[in-house]
C-alpha cells in the first residue's frame, strides 16, 4: 500500500533551528514529517518494483511458454524471487503506513479519513487480490495449468498497478481537495466519490505509473548490464536486460509528455508549487525557464541559473508571452520551502532527460547489435541503475514539499495535523534504524541471489530444449 | 449500510485473529520446539503457511481501512493514546514478515539463517502480545482522553494488568490455533502426535491465561464478568465455546483434521463474540465514561454507503479467489504427499 507524504527535508524547516541545542532532540513536528518522509521514501521504491516487475516476469514467462527456451523460464524464476522479497517488504511497509497516518497525523485523519477514504477501501481489495495471486504464482509452478499459472502472474501486476493508481488518488486529493464544503472549520456535504475523482488524480497517477515503469526498468536492466560487463552468464543476462530495458525505455520516452501535462496542471491548481519548482519569485510575463541555479530565499533571487527566455510561460500556459504567477502573489506564510523543491525538480528533470537519451541509444542498439555487447554501452546502463529511483524520490519531494505548509492544500496546515504525543523524535530514530538495516539486508540478499545465478540457473549453451 | 460496515469490521477482526493468529502461532510453536525436531517443524510450517500468509495478514489492513474511513474519531483516538504499543506492533509486523521471506529467499544457506530464525520467532511472539495488549486497552477503560501528564495519557493507557493479561491470552490462543492447524499438516505419525501434544499444552496455557484475564479484570475493575455472564448472547457464546472445547479434546486423536480446525475456529470466534457483544455499540471504553460508539463516532452517511459498497464489491472479488487459494494448496498437498 503506497501512500502520500507529508513533507521532508530538514534543511528547509531549519533542522538546526529546531534542534533543542541542549538535548539534541528534534522538534516533534519536524520528527513526524521526517518519519513520514522516510517511511514513504522507503515504501515507494518497494511498491514500484512490486507492481512493475510482475509485468517483466509475465513477458519472460510468456516467451518460455511459447518457444520453450529454458533461459526464459530461469529468468522468470529469478525475477519472481525478487518480486517475493520486494512484495513482502512493500506489504509490511504499506501496513506500517496505514497506521502511521494516524500515529503521526491524527487530526488530519479524523477529518480526511471519511472524505478521501474511498480509494483506500478499493485499494484494500486490489492489494488483497495481489497477495492471493502472488500465492498462486510463487507456489504454483508445476501445480496448475501453465496458462492459468501465467495468468495469476499477470493478475499480480494488474492488481498491483491498480492499487498504486488508487493510492495516488488519495495523495492527489491532498493537492486538489474535492468532495466536501469547508464552512467555518467544518467539513460538510462530504462526497467520497467526488473526492476520489479529484482534478489532480488522472495526471498524477499517469506520471507516477510511468515513473514506476521507467525506474524499475532501468534499475533491473542496470543490474543485468553490470553482470554482462563482468561476462557472467551473458546469454541469461542479455535476455533479461532486453525485456527490462525495453519497458524502461518506452516509459522514459513517454514521461516528458506526461510531465508537460502535469506542469500545466500544477500551474493552474497550485501556483505556489510551480513557483517553488522554478524558484520563480516574481510574477512576470515571458517568464524564463531556469536550469540549475542556487535560490537565495533572503533576497528572492536565483544565482548562476541558465535562463531560457519565455520557456516557463510556454511550459506552464502554452504561450511564450503569458504571465506566470510568482511567489510574490502568495502570502509569505503560505510559501513552500523554495530551495529544496527547486533542487528536487532539477534532479528529477535532469535524470529524466538522461534516461531519455539512454532510451534512444537502446533503440539504436536493437539495430546495431554490437552495442549490446560493448563494454561502454553496458557500463552506461549499469551506472544508471539507481537513477530512476532517485528521480522518483525527487519527484515525490517536489509534490510533497511543494504543497507545504499545507497537508490539505488551502484547508489544513501540516502543523495543525500532527499528533499531540511528545517524543516523536525517538520513534523517528527507531524507524530510521529499522529501515536502514532492512535496506542493507535486502541489498545483501539480492547480491546473493545474483551471485548464485550461475549455480541455480546455468543452462549450458545450446540446450534450449522444447517442452 | 452502517450495519454492513460494522459487520465487515467485526469479520475482518475475527478473520485476522483466526488466520493471522494461526500464522503468528506457527512462529510461537517454533519457539517451543526442541532443536531435534526444529528443522522438520520448520519445513512443515513453511509448506503450511508459505502460499497463504500474505493473504492472512490482509485482514488487518481491511480492518484498519474500515476504521479510518468509517470511524475516523475512533481511529485517531486510538492512534494517539496507544501510540507506543502500536509502534511496537508495527516493528513486530515488519520484522516478522521480512524475516520469514528472507530466510526462504536467501540463496546462500549459512549462519544468517540463525539470525532470520530468531527474529522470526521473537517477532511471532511479540506481535500478537502487543496486538492483545492493544485489544485489551481498547476495553480496559484506561484510555483517558483528558489526561494531562505523559504517563497517564500514553503509557498507563496500555500498561496495566488487564491489557497485559489479554496480551498473554492472545499469544496462547495463537499458539493453540496454530498447533491444531498443524495437526492436519503433519508429515508422519510421529509429527502428528507431537502436534497433538502441543495442541493440548497450548490449550491448557490458553485456559490459564483466560483465567488470568478474569483475575486482572477484577484487579483493574473492568466489568468483564458482567459483560460476558450478564448477557444472554455472551453467556451462550461462552457455553458453546466450552462445549466445542470438550468435543475438541475427545476428537483430537481421531484424525478428523477438518473437524478439529472448525472446532478451534468456532471456539475462538465465540470468545470474540462474547467479549465484543455486551458493550456493543461502544467500541472504545474511555475512562470518564464517554465511550466511543460505533454509531455516534461514525463517518457521514454518504461515506458509509460508499464504504459499504466497496466492501461488498471487494468481497465478491476476494472471497472466491481466497477460497480457491486455500482449496488448491490443500488439495495439492494431499495429492502430492
Amino acid at each position: 500500500m503506497a501512500l502520500y507524504n507529508n513533507g521532508l527535508w530538514a534543511v528547509d524547516y531549519g533542522l538546526f533551528r529546531n534542534f533543542d541545542s541542549n538535548r539534541f532532540i528534534m522538534d516533534d513536528f519536524l520528527a513526524a514529517r521526517m518519519q513520514m518522509a522516510l517511511s514513504l521514501g522507503f515504501h515507494i521504491i518497494y511498491a514500484c518494483i512490486g507492481m512493475v516487475m510482475p509485468f517483466f516476469m509475465a513477458v519472460s514467462h510468456y516467451k518460455w511458454l511459447r518457444n520453450g527456451n529454458d533461459v526464459y523460464k530461469n529468468i522468470t524464476k529469478a525475477w519472481s524471487k525478487g518480486v517475493a522479497i520486494f512484495f513482502a517488504t512493500g506489504a509490511v511497509s504499506g501496513t506500517v503506513l496505514s497506521f502511521e497516518l494516524g500515529l503521526l497525523w491524527p487530526e488530519f485523519m479524523k477529518h480526511a479519513g471519511p472524505i478521501f477514504g474511498m480509494p483506500f477501501s478499493l485499494e484494500g481489495t486490489a492489494f488483497f487480490i495481489e497477495a492471493i495471486a502472488l500465492g498462486f504464482f510463487l507456489y504454483g509452478w508445476d501445480r496448475f495449468n501453465k496458462w492459468f499459472h501465467w495468468f495469476t502472474g499477470v493478475v499480480v501486476g494488474v492488481s498491483g498497478l491498480a492499487s498504486g493508481i488508487l493510492v495516488v488518488s488519495a495523495n492527489a486529493w491532498m493537492n486538489s481537495p474535492a468532495g466536501f464544503d469547508y464552512v467555518n472549520g467544518e467539513y460538510l456535504n462530504i462526497d467520497p466519490i467526488k473526492a476520489m475523482f479529484n482534478d489532480a488524480w488522472a495526471l498524477q497517477a499517469l506520471h507516477m505509473t510511468i515513473a514506476a515503469f521507467a525506474s524499475t526498468g532501468f534499475a533491473v536492466a542496470g543490474v543485468h548490464a553490470a553482470m554482462m560487463v563482468q561476462k557472467k552468464n551473458v546469454n541469461f543476462h542479455l535476455k533479461a536486460f532486453r525485456i527490462a530495458a525495453s519497458f524502461g525505455a518506452i516509459a522514459a520516452l513517454l514521461q516528458p509528455l506526461s510531465g508537460d501535462l502535469s506542469a500545466k496542471d500544477v500551474a493552474k491548481r497550485q501556483p505556489a508549487k510551480l513557483a517553488a519548482m522554478e524558484a520563480h519569485y516574481h510574477t512576470q510575463a515571458s517568464a524564463p525557464l531556469l536550469i540549475g541555479g542556487i535560490p537565495d530565499p533572503e533576497n528572492k533571487k536565483v544565482d548562476y541559473a541558465l535562463e531560457i527566455p519565455g520557456m516557463l510561460s510556454y511550459l506552464a500556459h502554452g504561450n511564450f508571452s503569458a504571465e506566470v504567477k510568482g511567489l510574490d502573489t502568495i502570502p509569505e506564510r503560505d510559501h513552500p520551502p523554495v530551495p529544496v523543491v527547486h533542487y528536487a525538480f532539477q534532479v528529477m528533470v535532469g535524470i529524466g532527460t538522461f534516461l531519455m537519451v539512454l532510451s534512444v541509444m537502446l533503440l539504436i542498439a536493437f539495430r546495431r547489435k554490437q552495442w549490446l555487447s560493448a563494454r561502454w554501452f553496458l557500463m552506461l546502463f549499469a551506472l544508471a541503475t539507481p537513477l530512476g529511483f532517485i528521480a522518483v524520490e525527487a519527484g515525490w519531494t517536489v509534490t510533497e514539499v511543494g504543497r507545504q505548509p499545507w497537508i490539505i492544500q488551502g484547508i489544513m496546515r501540516t502543523a495543525d495535523a500532527v499528533t499531540p504525543m511528545p517524543g516523536i523524535a525517538w520513534s523517528f530514530y527507531l524507524f530510521t534504524a529499522v529501515y536502514i538495516s532492512l535496506s542493507i539486508v535486502i541489498i545483501f540478499l539480492l547480491h546473493r541471489q545474483i551471485k548464485m545465478v550461475p549455480v541455480q540457473y546455468d543452462v549450458p549453451a545450446g540446450s534450449s530444449q522444447k517442452h | 449500510m452502517e450495519y454492513i460496515v460494522i459487520t465487515y469490521l467485526w469479520l475482518a477482526i475475527v478473520l485476522y485473529f483466526l488466520l493471522g493468529g494461526a500464522d503468528f502461532g506457527v512462529g510461537i510453536i517454533e519457539m517451543f520446539t526442541s532443536t531435534k525436531n526444529i528443522s522438520r517443524t520448520r519445513r512443515t510450517m513453511y509448506h503450511a503457511i508459505g502460499p497463504i500468509w500474505e493473504a492472512n495478514h490482509m485482514w488487518l489492513i481491511i480492518a484498519i481501512v474500515i476504521l479510518f474511513v468509517g470511524f475516523p474519531v475512533i481511529y485517531s483516538q486510538l492512534s494517539v493514546h496507544l501510540h507506543i504499543p502500536l509502534v511496537i506492533l508495527l516493528l513486530g509486523i515488519i520484522a516478522r514478515g521480512t524475516a520469514f521471506v528472507f530466510r526462504h529467499y536467501d540463496a546462500v544457506r549459512d549462519n544468517m539463517q540463525e539470525i532470520y530464525n530468531s527474529i522470526f520467532v521473537w517477532s511471532s511472539f511479540i506481535t500478537p502480545l502487543f496486538l492483545g495488549i492493544i485489544a485489551g486497552s481498547v476495553l480496559s477503560g484506561h484510555i483517558d482522553a483528558k489526561a494531562h501528564d505523559f504517563a497517564t495519557a500514553y503509557v498507563f493507557s496500555w500498561l496495566n494488568w488487564f491489557s497485559v493479561a489479554v496480551g498473554l491470552f492472545t499469544v496462547a490462543l495463537c499458539g493453540f490455533l496454530a498447533s491444531v492447524y498443524l495437526i492436519g499438516e503433519a508429515e508422519d505419525a510421529k509429527d502428528h502426535h507431537r502436534f497433538i501434544h502441543k495442541a493440548k499444552t497450548m490449550n491448557i496455557a490458553a485456559v490459564c491465561c483466560g483465567a488470568l484475564v478474569f483475575l486482572a479484570a477484577q484487579v483493574e475493575r473492568v466489568p468483564l464478568a458482567n459483560w460476558i455472564f450478564g448477557d444472554a448472547v455472551g453467556l451462550s457464546a461462552v457455553i458453546l465455546a466450552t462445549l466445542s472445547l470438550v468435543l475438541l479434546w475427545t476428537q483430537i486423536g481421531s484424525g478428523r483434521t477438518t473437524l478439529l480446525r472448525i472446532l478451534v475456529g468456532f471456539q475462538v470466534t465465540m470468545i470474540l463474540l462474547a467479549i465484543s457483544y455486551a458493550h456493543f455499540p461502544d467500541f472504545v471504553i474511555i475512562r470518564n465514561g464517554e465511550n466511543l460508539s460505533l454509531f455516534t463516532a461514525q463517518a457521514p452517511e454518504k461515506t458509509m454507503q460508499a464504504l459499504g459498497s466497496a466492501l461488498l464489491i471487494g468481497s465478491v472479488l476476494i472471497l472466491p479467489a481466497l477460497f480457491y487459494l486455500y482449496y488448491s494448496f490443500q488439495k495439492k498437498k494431499v495429492n502430492g504427499s
